[in-house]
């Protein structure tokens, strides 16, 4: 072994400031037979991080189902990738950039829809849709509202700029998250399913590629930053954010894309969090192989870098490949032509080490193996959460007027229209938007065909936190009933964990609830996790957010001609509500929103149920026998019916209950795995799903101006537009 | 008929403009990079929307300097039409082919959404496809629409017919001036708009209005 460049003395602070315990610094000593040096405290810093390394939740991941015939690559590449068929591939992923949005909104926004598109191109996708997760403090909280214009200026300014429709996606408020905000970015890409590229890198001698920006000195420990609470001073972690150019980005698509049409690439990984270290380590570790990096020749945008800082530098819009011997120059003009920074820096190795060499020094020396295999795996202790008592519907006092507390829920923070966030996004840019934003899933055509992809984001907190399975399932269940109310046959997930501190067990429990739930989910509906993320430490001085497990889903309709969305645009069709209703108002909206409480247990979720009523729905829309179709979720019925009255501008009845439900349960429960449909012929319908099983009923008709309840509660449709419309812009104008 | 679209650096709809023309046309239109410096011979060339060399300094303003401009005034003078959407529009007026400038929209939001248009002119080879006072649906996407010009400038926009589209009346997404949306050149072989017409040509995406100044311009070419 070559003489490494003297250590500075690694103190136990210098260990401690590196998010590292003194056993995991036990490991470090052990792993190199030698005290590291700072360079090599840093790589060992970085991927053992829980960012990096998810040594927290790794243990309850590995129970989640994976696996299908239409997955194409799994878990653990840049991003998941099912077949679509004729020939195409869907590559997609969700990521978390909670830490950083909420220290600096615009960029921490703005490059975690950047980190999330490279994902996806890395792996020879173009991308074609971004979706967005969001969570916010109460909208009293005093940041709140700049918190809010930053983030959604911040994602508007990268997706708009790059140029990939940013098509859907969720925003919701709780004061739970007034310290720790969530901003998880989705993005889909379509690639040509036997042209999907990966990141293990081969072939002693080949050269190892820098493309992109130039390497600044921004980001440095971002990874171990989004891997800690917070506590007052979060301010004075702005330097760790990274800044985005969306401009760079295109070029970098663009030229990867154009690189990828040939077979010069062996492989390719894009930099995101702990940058060179993790994209270095992480092609080695893959391929078996070695790297030598020769940390002089990486692109520097200031002067006098060291070694250390160009390793964890978490500068943006950067790629590293593996290129076969001899295709440089080739790989140069095209990235000349894109005027984008090309250097040789490295080269594989047959040692099975990572060796990092500055100006002929070696300033590190690391056997990869052990670094990633022995990255330290934590099964922590956990309390399973205590389960929430069931609160018996009719003990919830009735609304002195139904349409009122309808008013107060369609108008208020939670449910109210998210037009002001989605028309700062260009959702339209590429031409296959089919399905706008506002409805239960976007549709994005594969371009030049008759077939889509249904795309949406999901998760319910409140129900997580009253009982973590019982919530983890739902977030499935409803992304799955999304993508089978447009039409679609769900695919594929990929998740994005966001909890509090792991180390506290009442928090693990959550963790292991949510997962155990998702995973049984899951399996029942034959919806596997293709890609994911986790975010632990999502408090701030002790405070931890509501436990978020968000579930990005993947459908795919195969003739578009029969996709439907939520607009009732005629008078007197049937709407048929499909699935059982008994009323559930334990942890509902309407108890917050309107009974002012946030407690009880969440609806139960009955995956055969769910399975039976989505295919009985999907099958009616494949026949192109209903006009339109909701998923009913948060608010239950009645809200379902208004958003498809205001979304077509028709009204509608909904009748009054069938015995032994109270009024308000039948308006405002939140029952599980049901839809309302609006169809010509609903007797048809209740007929054909009664002999498959599936509980359907004609609880109502569509025409007129208004939405009625039970012949006697009424509202205009035009009022409760303004009200849905109105909250929002009216929050982000209050002087 | 013989057609391109310009593609810059940060360009990101050339590919929509590219398949609107195809469509129309029935042969795919030629992709020319921002370095070229002559032109082949063409009959319409698209200026496409996205943001050229990411906007900076200020939208279109470095596109205009570009290699590929010069060889495009040369064409305009030759009388060969160019149809500028959304940047493509910011670049036309960066590099006064048309008067006036786009400032940051009104309300200081990127905006989009589809908005009503009224069809001023029906002269030019873009609007002949369309009648007068014809009302259109067109998706707008853009931070820089807000239309400005002095008023002896817009007076004579208007009292030369070359205001092309405007937004309907309460519909104008940016603030620009007169509610002008579409502005042509003196000879009216320049229009420059910030509307898409490119992303409304097919029935499953946001109508088919656009195909109005599509047609137009196959007929005004054929003719």
């Amino acid at each position: 072994m070559t003489a490494v460049a003297a250590a500075a003395d690694i103190t136990a602070e210098l260990v401690a400031e590196h998010g590292l315990s003194a056993e995991e610094y036990a490991l470090i000593l052990e792993i190199m037979g030698r005290e590291p040096n700072i360079t090599e405290l840093g790589v060992f810093s970085a991927m053992w991080s829980e960012h990096c390394s998810y040594k927290s939740s790794k243990v309850w991941l590995k129970t989640l189902p994976t696996e299908g015939p239409q997955v194409i690559c799994g878990p653990g590449e840049n991003a998941g990738v099912v077949d679509i068929g004729d020939g195409k591939a869907a590559v997609f992923k969700i990521e978390s950039h909670n830490h950083p949005s909420f220290i600096e909104p615009y960029q921490g926004a703005a490059t975690g829809v950047g980190g999330i598109l490279r994902d996806v191109f890395t792996m020879g996708a173009r991308p074609v849709a971004n979706l967005n997760a969001l969570r916010f403090g109460s909208p009293d909280h005093p940041r709140t509202r700049h918190l809010v214009s930053g983030v959604v200026a911040g994602i508007g300014g990268y997706g708009n700029c790059i140029g990939v429709p940013t098509v859907g996606g969720e925003t919701e408020f709780h004061p739970a998250y007034n310290g720790n905000i969530l901003v998880n970015a989705m993005t889909v890409g379509i690639a040509d399913a036997g042209r999907i590229f990966y990141s293990a890198a081969g072939g002693p001698g080949n050269p190892v590629v820098y493309v992109g920006s130039k390497t600044g000195r921004d980001g440095i420990h971002g990874a171990t930053m989004a891997s800690a609470e917070f506590a007052e001073d979060s301010e004075e972690k702005r330097p760790t954010v990274q800044v985005g150019d969306p401009f760079t980005e295109k070029l970098l698509l663009e030229a990867c894309l154009e690189l990828m049409a040939t077979d010069a690439i062996v492989a390719i990984q894009d930099m995101g969090a702990a940058g060179l270290t993790s994209s270095g380590v992480e092609m080695a570790s893959k391929g078996g192989v070695g790297v030598e990096l020769e940390l002089d020749r990486v692109p520097m945008r200031e002067a006098g870098m060291t070694p250390y800082e160009l390793m964890l530098s978490e500068s943006q819009e950067r790629m590293l490949m593996v290129l076969k011997p001899g295709r440089e120059e080739e790989a140069r003009a095209i990235f000349e032509k894109w005027e984008l920074d090309f250097a040789v820096i490295g080269r594989v190795t047959d040692t099975g080490r990572l060796v990092l060499k500055f100006h002929g020094e070696t300033v590190g020396d690391i056997e990869v193996a052990p670094l990633v295999a022995n990255a330290p795996e934590y099964d922590r202790p956990y309390e399973p959460t205590p389960k929430a008592p069931v609160i018996d519907a009719a003990e919830i006092a009735a609304p002195n007027d139904q349409m009122a507390a309808l008013r107060t829920m369609l108008g208020g923070a939670h449910l109210s229209s998210r037009r002001w966030i989605w028309e700062q996004y260009d959702h339209m840019v590429m031409a296959d938007t089919v399905q706008r934003p506002g409805g239960d899933a976007a549709v994005v055509r594969v371009h030049g065909s008759n077939r889509g992809l249904a795309i949406t984001t999901d998760a319910t907190p409140r129900y997580c936190l009253a009982d973590p399975v019982e919530g983890g399932k739902q977030a499935v269940a409803e992304a799955w009933r999304n993508l089978t109310a447009v039409g679609a046959t769900p695919l594929a997930i990929t998740n994005n964990l966001n909890f509090g501190n792991p180390e506290k067990p009442r928090i693990m429990g959550q963790i292991a609830g949510c997962v155990t739930g998702m995973g049984e989910a899951c399996r029942a509906l034959d919806f596997p996790v293709v890609s994911g993320n986790v975010s632990l430490y999502n408090e701030t001085s002790g405070e931890a957010i509501l436990p978020t497990p968000v579930v990005g889903g993947l459908g795919l309709i195969d003739d578009l001609r029969r996709t439907v969305g939520i607009a009732i645009r005629a008078e007197g069709l049937d709407l048929v509500l499909i699935g059982e209703t008994a009323g559930w108002l334990g942890a509902s909206l309407y108890l917050r929103e309107v009974a002012g409480r946030e407690d009880g247990a969440p609806p139960p979720v009955d995956l055969a149920a769910e399975r039976r009523n989505g295919d009985f729905v999907r099958a009616l829309i494949e026949a192109g026998r209903i006009a339109a179709c909701h998923d009913l979720s948060d608010g239950g019925l009645l809200v379902a019916a208004a958003e498809m009255a205001m979304a077509g501008g028709v009204g509608a009845e909904i009748f009054a209950p069938p015995a032994g439900i109270t009024l308000h349960g039948w308006l405002f429960g939140e029952d599980q795995a049901r839809y309302l449909i609006a169809c010509a012929d609903g007797a048809s319908v209740a007929t054909d799903a009664a002999r498959a099983g599936v509980p359907a009923a004609i609880v109502g008709r569509t025409g007129g101006n208004t939405l009625t309840a039970a012949g006697r509660h009424t509202i205009s449709v035009g009022e409760l537009r303004r009200c849905h419309e109105d909250w929002f812009p009216s929050y982000m104008a209050r002087p | 008929m013989r057609t391109a679209v310009i593609v810059f650096p940060g360009s990101n709809c050339d590919r929509d403009a590219q398949v609107a023309l195809h469509a129309a046309t029935g042969a795919p239109p030629a992709m020319i990079w921002h370095r070229e410096t002559a032109l082949p011979p063409l009959d319409l060339i698209v200026l496409p929307g996205g943001f050229s060399y990411g906007d900076y300094l200020r939208s279109g303003a470095m596109a205009a300097r570009s290699p590929v401009l010069r060889a495009l005034h040369e064409q305009v003078e030759r009388g060969v039409l160019v149809l500028g959407i959304c940047n493509g529009f910011q670049v036309l007026t960066e590099t006064e082919l048309l008067p006036g400038v786009l400032m940051r929209n009104a309300g200081l939001n990127f905006v989009c959404r589809d908005v009503d248009l009224v069809v001023e002119n029906t002269e030019s080879p873009f609007t002949r496809g369309c009648a007068k006072g014809q009302s259109l649906t067109l998706p707008v996407a853009h931070h820089d629409g807000n239309y400005y010009a002095d008023d002896a400038t817009l007076d004579r926009l208007e009292g030369e017919g070359r205001v092309a589209f405007r937004y309907a009346p309460h519909d104008n997404p940016n603030g620009s001036a007169r509610d002008i949306a579409g502005i042509l050149n003196e000879r009216g072989t320049v229009l420059g708009m910030m509307p898409h017409p490119e992303r409304a040509v097919d029935p499953l995406h946001c109508g088919t209005d656009g195909r109005a100044v599509f047609a137009g311009l196959m007929e005004a070419l054929a003719a």
